[in-house]
């Protein structure tokens, strides 16, 4: 992808975030770590996936990250500042460099407004960056450049289809100029046709604009082809971290060997019954986290020492960082269906 | 092999719009068949027409469903309810809305039991335990008495199927089963899926992920825009589709396993219900179309031993080779 | 619907403030002098002196149109003020309160809790009673009853809304609170506001009714429907038309009120207006369980339990 400089965009460093939940109608409320201890960079330019089930605390991160909660601990830095120190003009600066676009192209747009509207608030709201004499122009613009016809500026959100729709979202995001968008699964409420019509539009958008990514998603199969790096993360934690083909050909941790058997394909037609990793068991709760190594309790190779001791993400015997005691690169996933 | 489940020509109205156009399938025992599909493509209307669960502005305005030899268009409102449970069951993609939240979990399965096999109380509750034990749900005993919240989305959806194959149906209708679950549950719940179609029950599963299909189903029928526009068993189909429409969508399904496999949109967007284009359905986002594509709807016919396609230029589109030859790639 | 149900909604509640405003020039009220032969005549009759009653008269032989005319002055306009004050302070209380939550919700919350706790009419007796009888005193005195019913209304739509994603998204856009609030939350509150505020017009009148009766009303020399209906009450079986005339008017205007708020509320919502629904979601994944993670699951597609 687009060229990489040496400092990151975004940085978390020891993140740790999360909500507060109530046990029960009476009971006292506490707080879920749901993110425990992350640490990710994304550099300008540069695409990161971050990976993993639901409640795995990935889009806790988004939210940490453009701001819409504050982290419990550690920092998120934008370009080496701290974003939870910053003072109200910063914070407003900041916002003008990271966007979000969200999952749900029908729930964040606003309904009421129309499309021009939608794509000049962020204009009213930090004026300097396009004269309104030159809105028109410039909505008509960004609708071309996001592939919608600049026609359309006039109509509501709910006369467009949902991959329309996201579209106009990603517009909106493009219209503050940010140098980081982060997509909390912006393709995974589409239909499958249309998924990689998003994915490609982004992939442009990144070519001509220079933006960087920070990408949220559940599904292995959608970023394979998308991101520089990955991150795959499991309640709260990072497990495993690389290059795109260092994490999907040479998997080294249990749960992404599992995840990545587990992603359906469409060559799977050929594979023999008992092929694939099923893990057993459902996900922990964040509420109440296994001890030692958090996957433990589902992982086909766990021992005492999961048990007790929470695992590093570190390089072991393998060419990327993993957060496992037996990790091991010469692992083949069993279910490769050729 | 003799099918359970005929339905041909099958048409739905919705309000104004033709939502269905001419469906055919048909399902034997201990087979799965997929439906597949975009949203709008009316693959979930097909099957719920089939079971008389249509919304209340939809209905069947032509064709004919057959059940074991009987004729189900045919059946009254009461007929069918006795038919849904006992012999042919559903699930859906959302177990949370299909349960009630104010009742446990035994109860509910337990309720199947006492209804329709007239069991006592503890009878009923017990064999509602040994329900919930066949589909892997761990400590059902316990389990049984607590309430939908208090379950995740995968125990959710085996209690669904526990509820769904208590009586021992000889049909199950699974739409969308998997899609609101985890990939890892989701290989859970299709292995367990895949294990009682073994066993001897038909399947007909509705997906829109070409993936879980392939993992599930031995034979496939493609809608796109309310009719079926490709038919076939699933080896044949996915390795050379005969129609367009399957092709672009093997060719935009992700892979995460294989490295040469980048996903290929089909260009424009499905199209609205009630304004089709005119012609072939799919003619403004194909590669193939021609001018006959746009004044002509091609008729589903048989292109190559067991397997049907709509499309003027099927042989074509055959020739073409697998999926990673589509046109555009 | 718009077109003819509004319309005629429109046209007969601008006759009824043109009567408010001129009506009394024409049809001129007579509050003092009373005529014991004209007493208790029904409607269509002629008077002693000449005159013509199309409506009647009541007990006093006071002519009855004569009182519905004078008295829609008086009725529209604490009616209107009254819901126009309380619910812009019923507005502003009830968005600080959804959107802000934690003490700010709790403090304009638990103050609502209290005064509904109180019999509203009791403190719009004791809040009239302090300050003396008076048009003014009136309408304060039931604006203060009655903005807890608007603010509930709009903290609870502030309080759904403001957990909406689009509001994330402006959020997440640098949009401040205040614009978040008058962009974003506002127009959601209104279409319940506005039917909160239709029903509240009629409850008013009958609440000023209330007052009047009481004498800590409008001045006694002033009509108003509801003095007029309370005074007819005496007379439900021998003189209906006392009560049923300024009732009518009453029942008419709330109506009129209640389609002109559908109206407004359809037009303020450009999926309805252009007669377009939502589509419902294909496919979603669970969110985060910060997010809700129950209500991020529903989809549109699975409706029934399975089969029974």
């Amino acid at each position: 992808m687009a060229a990489q400089s040496d400092t990151p965009v975004l940085e978390l460093v020891d993140l740790v975030a999360g909500y507060r939940s109530r046990q029960g109608p009476l009971g006292r409320s506490r707080a879920v770590r749901a993110v425990a201890g992350v640490n990710l960079a994304v550099r300008a330019g540069e695409t990161v996936c971050l990976v993993g089930e639901s409640g795995c605390g990935k889009s806790t991160v988004a939210r940490a990250v453009v701001s819409l909660l504050r982290p419990i601990a550690g920092e998120v830095r934008f370009d080496g500042r701290d974003v939870t120190a910053l003072d109200r003009a910063g914070r407003r600066d900041l916002r003008r460099q990271v966007q979000l676009v969200f999952q749900d192209p029908y729930a964040s747009l606003n309904p009421k407004m129309t499309v021009h509207d939608l794509l000049s608030e962020a204009w009213r709201i930090h004026p300097g960056i396009v004269p309104r004499g030159d809105w028109d122009a410039e909505v008509a613009a960004l609708l071309e450049r996001v592939g919608l016809n600049p026609g359309h500026a006039t109509r509501y959100p709910h006369q467009f289809s949902g991959g329309q729709r996201q579209r106009i979202s990603i517009a909106r995001a493009l219209a503050v100029r940010p140098r980081l968008i982060v997509c909390d699964e912006p393709v995974s409420a589409l239909d499958v046709s249309i998924q990689a019509q998003i994915l490609n539009l982004l992939a442009r958008l990144q070519r001509e604009l220079g933006v960087a990514y920070l990408f949220i998603t559940h599904d292995l199969g959608v970023v394979r082809h998308f991101a520089d790096r990955v991150a795959v993360m499991h309640l709260g934690t990072i497990v495993e971290s690389g290059q795109t083909e260092q994490v999907y050909e040479r998997p080294a941790h249990p749960y992404t060997q599992a995840l990545l058997s587990a992603a359906p394909s469409v060559d799977d037609w050929r594979a023999q019954e008992g092929e694939e990793i099923v893990l057993r068991g459902d996900v922990p709760s964040p509420l109440d986290p296994p001890s030692g190594c958090r996957f433990h309790t589902r992982c086909w190779k766990a021992r005492d020492l999961c048990r007790a001791e929470e695992p590093a993400l570190v390089r072991r015997d393998t060419d990327h960082p993993v957060a496992c005691h037996f990790a091991t690169d010469a692992h083949v996933v069993a279910a490769d269906g050729h | 092999m003799t099918e359970l489940l005929t339905v041909s020509d099958l048409a739905v109205s919705f309000g104004e719009v033709r939502a269905v156009r001419g469906v055919s399938f048909g399902v034997a025992e201990a087979t799965t068949l997929a439906i597949v599909g975009e949203s709008g493509s009316g693959k979930s209307l097909s099957s719920l027409a089939v079971l008389g669960l249509l919304p209340a502005q939809a209905q069947v305005t032509a064709g004919s469903i057959h059940w074991d030899g009987r004729d189900l268009r045919a059946c009254g409102a009461d007929e069918l309810r006795q038919l849904r449970g006992t012999d042919i069951a559903m699930i859906f993609q959302d177990p949370l809305s299909a349960l009630n939240p104010s009742l446990t979990v035994g109860y509910q399965i337990g309720e199947m039991f006492r209804r329709r096999r007239g069991l006592g109380r503890d009878e009923a509750r017990r064999r509602a335990i040994e329900a919930m034990t066949e589909v892997g749900i761990p400590d059902a005993a316990r389990r049984a008495g607590s309430y939908p919240h208090e379950f995740s989305g995968g125990m959710r959806q085996r209690v669904m199927i526990a509820m769904a194959l208590a009586l021992d149906p000889r049909l199950l209708i699974a739409d969308e089963p998997t899609t609101a679950l985890d990939v890892t549950v989701q290989a859970q719940i299709l292995r367990l899926l895949r294990k009682r179609q073994r066993d001897g029950l038909a399947m007909i599963i509705i997906s829109h992920d070409l993936g879980v299909v392939a993992r599930t189903a031995q034979s496939v029928v493609v809608m796109y825009a309310g009719r079926a526009v490709e038919s076939g068993p699933v080896a044949d189909l996915y390795t050379v589709p005969a129609h367009p429409y399957t092709l672009g969508l093997m060719a935009a399904s992700p892979s995460a396993r294989d490295a040469g496999r980048r996903p290929q949109p089909i260009d424009g967007y499905p199209p609205d219900g009630a304004a089709l284009p005119t012609g072939c359905a799919f003619h403004p986002r194909c590669p193939f179309a021609r001018q006959r594509c746009r004044t002509e709807d091609p008729e589903l016919r048989t292109v190559a031993p067991g397997r049907t396609s709509a499309c003027h230029f099927a042989e074509e589109v055959l020739s073409r080779g697998g999926a990673v030859g589509h046109p555009r790639a | 619907m718009r077109s003819t149900a509004a319309t005629i909604a429109g046209s007969v509640l601008a006759l009824f403030v043109l009567v408010a405003v001129f009506g009394p020039l024409l049809v001129p009220y007579d509050n003092v002098t009373t005529r014991m032969a004209d007493r208790l005549l029904p409607p269509g009759s002629t008077l002693s002196e000449g005159g013509f009653a199309l409506l009647g008269t009541d007990q006093h032989g006071r002519d009855v149109l004569a009182q519905v005319v004078a008295g829609s002055r008086v009725s529209l306009l604490v009616a209107v003020t009254v819901v126009v004050v309380g619910g812009f302070v019923g507005l502003v209380l009830g968005l600080l309160a959804g959107y802000y939550g934690g003490w700010t919700d709790t403090v304009i919350s638990r103050l609502g809790d209290m005064q509904l706790a109180f019999p509203s009419i009791l403190l719009a007796i004791l809040l009239a009673g302090v300050l003396g009888p008076s048009l003014t005193n009136v309408i304060i005195a039931l604006a203060v009853t009655r903005w807890v019913i608007f603010a509930r209304v709009v903290r609870g739509s502030a309080l759904t809304t403001r957990n909406r994603e689009f509001v994330d998204s402006a959020r997440v856009m640098g949009a401040s609170d205040v614009r978040i609030m008058a962009r974003y939350i506002l127009p959601s509150c209104v279409q319940p506001l506005l039917v909160a505020a239709t029903v509240q017009v009629g409850l008013t009148m009958v609440a000023e009714a209330a007052l009047s009766f009481l004498g800590l009303g409008v001045p006694i020399d002033q009509a108003s429907w509801g003095s007029t209906i309370a005074n007819g009450r005496d007379y439900l079986d021998s003189a209906w038309w006392i009560a049923a005339v300024p009732g009518l008017a009453l029942t008419l205007v709330v109506i009129c009120v209640g389609v002109l708020g559908d109206a407004a509320r359809d037009d303020s919502d450009p999926a309805k207006s252009s007669g377009l629904g939502r589509k419902p979601l294909r496919r979603r994944k669970a969110g985060t369980p910060a997010a809700g993670s129950t209500a991020a699951e529903t989809t549109g597609d699975s409706t029934q339990a399975v089969a029974r």
